[in-house]
């Protein structure tokens, strides 16, 4: 995975309550085997007109946010389905990092599995941000997850808070697969045991 | 409960049965018992393991099935859809490579996930479930700790048989009394849903109670796990109980004889002990739950259905009355019409929430002996196929087709338009499945949710209808 260590960029802002993973990338766009290319059809049907053509109101289709790499989302952003394909299609447009109030469970999970940062503000403080990304090209924001704080054009500092484990993993960029595989032997210790007390649970 | 223990939940003890190591800063490795698969969330993960040069810990504890881009009509010549073909003979290759049980597309047991994980008894009490898909909460119903998880955990359990978690909170949901007439499991969902909003339960495993929920068949209990997901749970649960255990005896995949009695005997222990304490505790009184519709484009915006379309100007916020006014826009609907004049085009009775044998039987008491209405298309999608030939058994199919109604094969369709089931642009859907957000079951398509009864009626009416008006009490 893509370590995420320090940001600095441009910030787009989306505040709509309630935008699930059907809306970051509809279900027809998942008849994929491959995790790439997912960028073209994320936001779609915000994203383009009915002919296919791009809809210039759209944030992300207006320059500078073309280029943006942070997002400024409403409360319970990522509702919906599981699918990981929303995080890769964020992932493969360029967003890195999502500012929202409040996240859906998977979905959260789901960006850390994919070096994208999301990150829990109050509602007010992401007015704040929406108010600066809309500034555009002039307002860059720094995010840095070492010392836990977003940073505002003005200079100021906001703290964040986020899990020990998750921050060590998204800075070393770190496999979990390989991690939880250094304690094979207390899963194989676990597993001698269930086998004899619920014989039925192992199959 | 040992002497001066704790009391704990019923997730409690699922979750301390489960941990295998806790990590520095409570981070645990968690066991899983069962991993159900399917095609579209899997081929990245069977890929990544592939790519590290790794196999599956416990090739026996996974289970695949495809459902959800797989056609619905006659299939005996295999998938026409390049794509999509392409997704399921994907997972029939990693399936054959890995070892993997699966339900193949002509097999009688295949169908949709959810449905199929209980049917077989893979689902137990007390197991830890997940799937790469969010409605994975149904198994809750048989009291095992089930959840969605994304492609890049899929590959982590095949990897090594546990995931990375962090606890839960708990939250109680009482549903007390008892329901009115026409009102069903779907129903409680919704207002439950309705009540706390769809990021109510973010960070929580509801456990659900009362005697509603003691009350409802597995279809019923099935129905409130599945849809604990549009509350913002991580799962749903329901202490199992001797519903629970007649209705799994027997089950191809459950324990036999001797091993059945013991894992009876523990399963009785898993109930949440008296005194064990919850984060947060909503109590409804069923007296209170109509038989109910979604007006807007998150499961959350539901009314009675003899109320009318809500008016935004009420919200109390700007950004919340914004919110409303794209969707009222959307959905092509004017604050004040009653519900029961909203015309419908298309009906979808089947998704994971509502497309079991219970739910076919309660549609078709309302079909029979009447005619889909002029205009409408309507279809029924089983659950799975043993589902659809008990159906067959007890004569529904001709009940639904002498209406005019589609009988289809299994998969999950029209619930999420990934196949050939889709709605057109600005057509209005009744439906009995989970999720009516903008484009779900086709691009520019309105979902209105409800139950199967009141589905049933709006095919017969050709409008958003009171199931009460069309049924003898
Ligand atoms: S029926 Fe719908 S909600 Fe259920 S698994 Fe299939 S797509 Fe998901």
């Amino acid at each position: 995975m893509q370590p995420f260590t320090k940001l600095s960029g441009i910030a787009a802002a989306l505040p709509l309550p309630n935008i699930d993973t059907d809306q970051i990338i509809p279900a027809r766009f998942l008849k994929t085997i491959k995790r790439t290319g997912l960028g073209s059809a994320l936001f779609y049907a915000m994203r383009y007109r009915a002919d296919g053509s791009e809809d210039p109101d759209f944030i992300l289709n207006k320059e500078p946010w073309r280029q943006a790499q942070i997002l400024i989302a409403g409360p319970n952003f990522g509702c919906g389905s599981s699918r990981e394909h929303a995080p890769w299609a964020l992932c493969d447009f360029g967003i890195r990092c999502i500012i929202a109030p409040e996240f859906a469970d998977i979905f959260y999970n789901n960006c850390f599995k994919n070096g994208i940062l999301p990150i829990k503000l109050p509602q007010a403080v992401c007015d704040v941000l929406a108010e600066d990304a809309m500034l555009g090209a002039n307002a860059r924001l720094t995010v840095d997850l070492d010392r836990q704080v977003v940073v505002r054009p003005n200079g100021e500092e906001i703290r964040f808070e986020i899990d020990p484990f998750r921050k060590r993993c998204l800075l070393e960029g770190l496999d979990d697969i390989a991690l939880t595989l250094a304690h094979a032997d207390k899963i194989a210790a676990y597993e001698a045991r269930r086998r004899t007390a619920e014989p039925w649970a192992l199959g | 409960m040992a002497d001066g223990a704790r009391p704990r939940t019923l997730f409690d003890k699922i979750w301390d049965a489960h941990v295998v190591e806790r990590l520095a800063d409570g981070t645990a490795i968690l066991y899983i018992d069962r991993h159900l698969v399917h095609e579209v969330t899997s081929p990245q993960a069977f890929e990544g393991l592939r790519l590290a040069g790794r196999r599956p810990r416990r090739p026996n504890l996974t289970f695949a099935v495809a459902d959800h881009n797989v056609p619905t009509s006659d299939r005996s010549a295999g998938i026409e859809e390049p794509e999509s073909r392409l997704q399921v003979e994907t997972l029939e290759r990693n399936v054959a490579e890995f070892g993997i049980t699966y339900f193949a597309l002509n097999d009688s047991r295949q169908g949709i996930v959810h449905v199929v994980g209980p049917e077989q008894g893979i689902t137990l009490p007390g197991l830890t479930i997940v799937c790469g898909d969010s409605h994975t909460s149904t198994h809750g119903a048989f009291g095992a700790l089930a959840f969605g998880i994304g492609t890049s955990e899929v590959e982590h359990v095949l990897a090594t048989q546990t995931l990375l978690q962090k606890p839960a909170k708990n939250m109680l949901i009482e549903v007390n009394g008892r329901l009115g007439f026409g009102c069903t499991a779907k129903d409680v969902v919704l207002a439950i849903i309705r009540r706390i909003g769809t990021a109510g339960a973010t960070g929580h495993v509801i456990e659900y109670a009362g005697e509603v929920i003691r009350n409802l068949d597995m279809a019923g209990r099935m129905t409130i796990c599945n849809m604990s997901i549009e509350a913002g749970a991580r799962a749903g649960l329901i202490a199992p109980d001797e519903t629970t255990f007649t209705w799994l005896k027997g089950r191809p995949y459950a324990p036999k004889g001797e091993v059945w009695d013991r894992a009876v005997a523990y399963w009785r222990t898993l109930p949440s002990d008296a005194g064990a304490q919850y984060d947060s505790r909503i109590v409804l009184d069923a007296s209170d739950i109509a038989p109910l519709v979604t007006w807007g484009t998150s499961p959350e915006d539901v009314v009675p259905i003899t109320d009318v379309v809500p008016d935004p100007d009420r919200e109390p916020t700007e950004a919340r009355r914004a919110a409303k006014r794209r969707m009222l826009d959307y959905m092509g609907l004017t604050p004040g019409t009653p519900m029961q004049d909203i015309r419908i085009d298309v009906v979808f009775i089947g998704s994971c929430t509502n497309s079991r044998i219970e739910d076919l039987r309660a549609a078709a008491a309302v079909v029979n002996g009447r005619k889909v209405a002029d205009g409408v298309r309507a279809m029924v999608v089983p659950g799975s196929g043993l589902v659809k030939q008990q159906a067959e058994r007890e004569g529904l199919d001709r009940i639904f087709k002498e209406a005019g109604f589609e009988w289809r094969e299994a998969g999950c369709s029209m619930c999420l338009g990934m196949n050939p089931d889709q709605l057109k642009p600005g057509q209005r859907c009744a439906s009995t499945s989970n999720r009516n957000f903008e484009g779900r079951q086709g691009p520019g398509g309105r979902t209105h949710l409800m139950s199967p009864a009141m589905a049933a009626a709006a095919a017969v009416t050709g409008r958003l209808a009171d199931v009460r008006e069309l049924v003898a009490h």
